[in-house]
């Protein structure tokens, strides 16, 4: 499929516009709380969350016989946080660590989850097909009142974060202080927990219980690198996340056999990749570029140094010296002779070389402001 | 029972037992969720490891699959180096990118590989036995009972050669690195056996059980004991209880061995968690009451030793200044008086002369931070506990 | 002696796990007054703070801010927490930390406007870090970092300052420069209570001092007070320091 028949088919196709338009809203939503999940150190509840959703599920199709997701997602929802309120007790109570908790969380509620599922589907009564769609989630089962439910969802989401924005912010970056100022820490820090769950069970459907996790944190961490600013990160996540939901959904449309939640992930994690390398300011490639220039820069100060040293001896700075003196230490290079050169600190005569006046001065003064910056 | 039956619970039990040992010291190290990124990053080596020796029960898949998960800990701890995500979140990225590959791999190449993702994740223990080991024609047994079999024997193995290093290095890394055990070494050791025990325990019983059969037994014996070998023997007990009984869970209901085992496990898990005699949730809470009303008398008694005023003893003071609720302060009273450690005259209260001796060696014990040897101490003075 | 008292602790004790760490503190410090709290690792100095803001829920014993319960006075106090007690690498800017300190008096929802910003800027401009304001918070040094604490608490105009160890890990420079700012506070009539692990700084900077181990062992004029007795009973060995009077 070309680009302008995807397009063409994106105008036409009922089915396709609204996938693509879910995972899009779905992407924006998960990229906006990701943001408040790895700032909290709490990436890996999202993983935990999504899986211990899954029983929710099953249950409230055991409860209500219905297949309504938006009843499903009542089920998956108490279901989730059941989960996050057990790790949190757990942490508290024992002497159990935060990752024994959540991995216990995860693999046994999905265990107890499959359990159930597998007992639905051995039924007689069953119109139960469709629920294993939750593991791996399948954008194609969207109808327009799933999007809807989410554009809701992430409508207020949106509206509370607005309203709550600096609380949340003072939170996240300093929670004794903020008891200190007379906030009620307890309710912001449940309102975000609550928005973060409830955007996990809203994307169950999607992407499903296996791989929800990195919806939530694959946005974020990759806005994380292009700012230095909560509100450009968290903005910039929803579009990564937003982004990453429509290329991944023109992809898995344009091929065959390729389900939807993996290919958004993978859209995601090319994100982060991306980021990780190219960020300006915090990406490694400019960090080694910057580091090679640092190094160079300290090579050339260390050669400047051992000419003062030598031509502080004599009477003449300008005294020409033997290139060859020089070979004997590090540092030393035919490319730096050449920069000392531009710099004027040094004038080069076929072998032999001269310290300028302003290269004296120079290395005179290299360690004197030096101490000034610190 | 039937034959079959009999192999899948053998099968179950030596799972069980391979995947709790390497589990204890993941739990013990807190890198229980390393555990989950291996069980789903080895994926994309089963199905690369599929298109080589099409058959999943080879060592050289196990073996390429074991490397896949030994790359996810070498990526994530890369990752964690640069410093531009927190430790947890390098864990995050990693597994669900990997996990991914593998299923679009799966998906693209869907008429070559028989690997089912339902499969991969969940397992399906009940065909184990139907899938066997035929040497010069005879039938030796199922394939995974000897694939998991060698694996537990090498743990076994292993751990026994290197119990002491593993015991050092997991309690005191500083320690162990003076001793001269590379703790490198033994953290790549201990994340290559837990990846070829997730690979080889997987087709059995899926990637999300494995973490269930790492985590749980680990978690729910380090609640009964600290004592590494007691923890390990509790671990394999639990786990191999767990496996034998949510097979019969399985049987019973008609549904998944996997989803049993895991239900099991974490009935287990709950009924020590809440019962364990020690660390159980209704002991910490009883603890906690206890030594609520023993902390507030030990405050009370500390507060009469520093005063000598009698307005600063009047009984009404404990509500007024110490800012306790009635109750409470009638408790802790009562408590005092039954143990003979003050007397109340006119409403003043003062400290007997065991409540003076009380006072002073427990304040001792406190400012030189041997908080611990108050409880011997609450033993030998109260004839009732609070 | 000064006749107002800015703080009065009354037996307050507070265990971690049951396990007592502040036994039954009774503490009264005037107002205007630079006071260090001094004490062996473990005594409990920061727990102490933290207590008093309600941070840490005390299991007895009451605080009041001039006369009246805390909970009423809050408005009345800053707090200074330690430096490595946050993530740096929390995208925000120097200015957006320094602009917190106004959350307090703006209660809920409201946000910060033109008034709250100039403020900000102004208590930037007391440490030194004006030049700085719209710097990463993880690009500062740390001393810098702790001159951005110092003027967030500057900023919510207090009376009374609780500072966690404000000079730990800080250049020369910035400690001389925290301790002229809290010369000025007290001057000013603010009172100022310091975790101080320096003994030697102590006549120096503070003119009241409370030792403190578990119980409180003393509380005064560092003139009177600060002395190798003291000393000894809350460093439990013979402690002998220069008192350079």
């Amino acid at each position: 499929m070309t680009i302008t028949e995807y397009f063409n088919l994106l105008f036409t196709d009922y089915t396709l516009r609204t996938i693509t338009l879910g995972t899009a809203v779905l992407g924006a939503i998960c990229g906006m709380l990701g943001s408040f999940a790895v700032l909290r150190k709490q990436s890996l509840l999202g993983d935990a969350i999504s899986h211990a959703a899954l029983p929710g599920i099953a249950v409230a199709f055991l409860i209500t016989g219905a297949k309504d997701t938006n009843t499903l997602l009542l089920g998956a929802l108490v279901s989730g946080l059941i989960g996050t309120l057990w790790i949190r007790g757990m942490t508290k109570k024992t002497h159990l660590k935060s990752d024994t908790a959540l991995g216990l969380v995860l693999s046994l509620f999905f265990g107890f989850g499959m359990l159930l599922l597998t007992y639905i589907q051995k039924q007689p009564n069953a119109n139960q097909a469709g629920l294993d769609k939750y593991l791996f989630g399948q954008a194609a089962t969207l109808v327009e009142s799933d999007v809807l439910l989410m554009l809701i969802v992430t409508g207020l989401a949106l509206a509370v974060m607005l309203l709550f924005w600096k609380e949340f912010k003072i939170l996240l970056f300093d929670a004794d202080y903020t008891k200190t100022l007379g906030f009620n820490t307890k309710f912001i820090d449940i309102t975000i927990t609550f928005f973060i769950v409830l955007a996990i069970v809203l994307g169950l459907q999607t992407v499903g219980v296996v791989l929800m996790s990195a919806m939530l944190l694959a946005p974020a961490a990759a806005a994380r690198q292009w700012t230095n600013k909560l509100s450009v990160m968290v903005f910039l996540a929803a579009v990564f996340g937003a982004f990453s939901g429509v290329f991944g959904t023109a992809i898995s449309a344009s091929q065959n056999n390729l389900s939807t939640g993996p290919v958004i992930v993978l859209v995601a994690s090319v994100f982060v990749l991306f980021s990780f390398i190219f960020s300006p300011g915090r990406g490694l490639l400019f960090r080694q570029l910057r580091f090679r220039r640092n190094r160079r820069d300290l090579e050339l100060k260390k050669t400047l140094q051992f000419m003062f040293g030598i031509a502080e001896t004599h009477a003449d700075i300008s005294h020409p010296h033997a290139i060859k003196i020089l070979n004997n230490f590090q540092g030393f290079a035919k490319t730096s002779l050449r920069e000392l050169e531009e710099k004027e600190w040094i004038t080069l005569n076929k072998q032999e070389w001269a310290l300028t006046e302003k290269g004296f001065v120079a290395a005179k003064t290299m360690f004197e402001t030096k101490e000034d910056n610190e | 029972m039937s034959n079959p039956q009999i192999e899948i619970q053998l099968i179950a039990a030596v799972v069980a037992i391979a995947c709790a040992i390497p589990g204890v010291f993941l739990v013990l190290r807190k890198m229980a969720l390393i555990s989950d990124a291996i069980s789903h990053s080895i994926l994309p080596g089963i199905v690369l490891g599929f298109f080589i020796t099409q058959d999943l029960n080879s060592p050289l898949l196990i073996i390429l699959a074991a490397i896949t998960g030994i790359i996810t800990v070498v990526l994530v701890e890369w990752i964690q180096k640069t410093g531009l995500v927190k430790e947890d979140t390098a864990i995050g990225l990693v597994f669900p990118a990997l996990f991914s590959i593998g299923v679009i791999l799966i998906a693209k190449n869907a008429n070559d590989v028989h690997l089912d993702v339902d499969a991969v994740l969940l397992g399906e223990l009940a065909f184990a036995p139907f899938d066997r080991l035929m040497m010069s024609g005879i039938d030796l047994g199922p394939k995974s009972l000897w694939v998991m079999g060698v694996i537990l024997v090498i743990t076994m193995m292993l751990l026994l050669l290197f119990f002491k290093e593993l015991k050092v290095s997991t309690f005191d890394v500083g320690l162990s690195s003076a001793l001269g055990f590379s703790p490198a070494i033994l953290h790549y050791g201990l994340m290559s056996i837990s990846s070829v025990t997730v690979v080889g325990a997987f087709e059995a019983v899926g990637a999300i059980l494995v973490v269930a059969l790492m985590i749980a037994p680990a978690a729910t014996s380090y609640l009964l004991t600290s004592d590494l070998k007691k923890m390990l023997m509790l671990s394999v007990l639990f786990g191999v209880f767990s496996a034998i009984s949510g097979y019969w869970l399985a049987h019973w209901l008609d549904a998944s061995i996997a989803g049993s085992i895991s239900t099991m496990l974490g009935l287990v898990f709950l009924m020590v968690y809440l019962f364990a005699p020690n660390k159980g949730l209704i002991a910490v809470m009883y603890r906690h009451k206890q030594q609520r009303i023993e902390v507030s008398l030990l405050t009370f008694l500390l507060h009469l030793n520093n005063h000598n005023e009698e307005e600063e003893r009047h009984i009404n003071h404990l509500q007024e200044h110490i800012n306790w609720q009635k109750i409470r302060a009638k408790t802790v009273v009562d408590l005092a008086e039954k143990n003979n450690l003050i007397s109340i005259n006119n409403q003043v209260v003062s400290l007997t002369e065991k409540g003076n001796n009380f006072t002073s060696i427990a304040l001792e014990y406190i400012i030189t931070n041997k908080d611990e040897k108050i409880e011997h101490l609450k033993d030998d003075f109260f004839l009732f506990r609070g | 002696m000064r006749n107002k008292i800015a703080i009065q602790v009354d037996d307050l004790t507070v265990a971690y796990n049951y396990k007592p760490v502040l036994w039954d503190i009774d503490l009264v410090v005037p107002e205007a007054v630079l006071m260090a709290i001094v004490g062996p690792n473990g005594a409990g100095k920061s727990t102490l703070i933290k207590a008093i803001l309600g941070i840490i829920d005390p299991i007895a014993g009451s605080v009041s801010i001039y006369g009246k319960p805390y909970d009423k006075q809050r408005q009345l106090v800053a707090y200074v927490p330690q430096k490595g007690s946050v993530d740096w690498d929390f995208p925000t800017t120097a200015l957006d930390v320094v602009m917190m300190g106004t959350y307090g008096s703006l209660g809920w929802i409201k946000r910060p406007g033109k008034k709250e910003k100039k403020a900000s800027l102004e208590a930037l401009e007391k440490v030194g870090m004006l030049a700085f304001k719209n710097r990463q918070i993880s690009q500062l040094s740390g001393g810098q970092q702790q001159r951005v604490f110092l003027a967030r608490a500057l900023v919510q105009n207090a009376s009374i300052y609780f500072m966690d160890e404000p000079f730990q890990g800080v250049d020369a420079t910035t400690e001389i420069a925290i301790i002229n700012i809290l010369k000025e506070l007290r001057k000013a009539g603010k009172t100022v209570v310091v975790v101080h692990h320096d003994l030697q700084t102590v006549p120096e900077y503070f003119d009241w001092v409370t030792f403190l181990n578990v119980k409180k062992i003393a509380t005064g004029p560092v003139k009177e007070i600060f002395n190798d007795d003291n000393l000894t009973k809350t460093y439990g060995i013979n402690y002998k320091v220069a008192v350079n009077k």
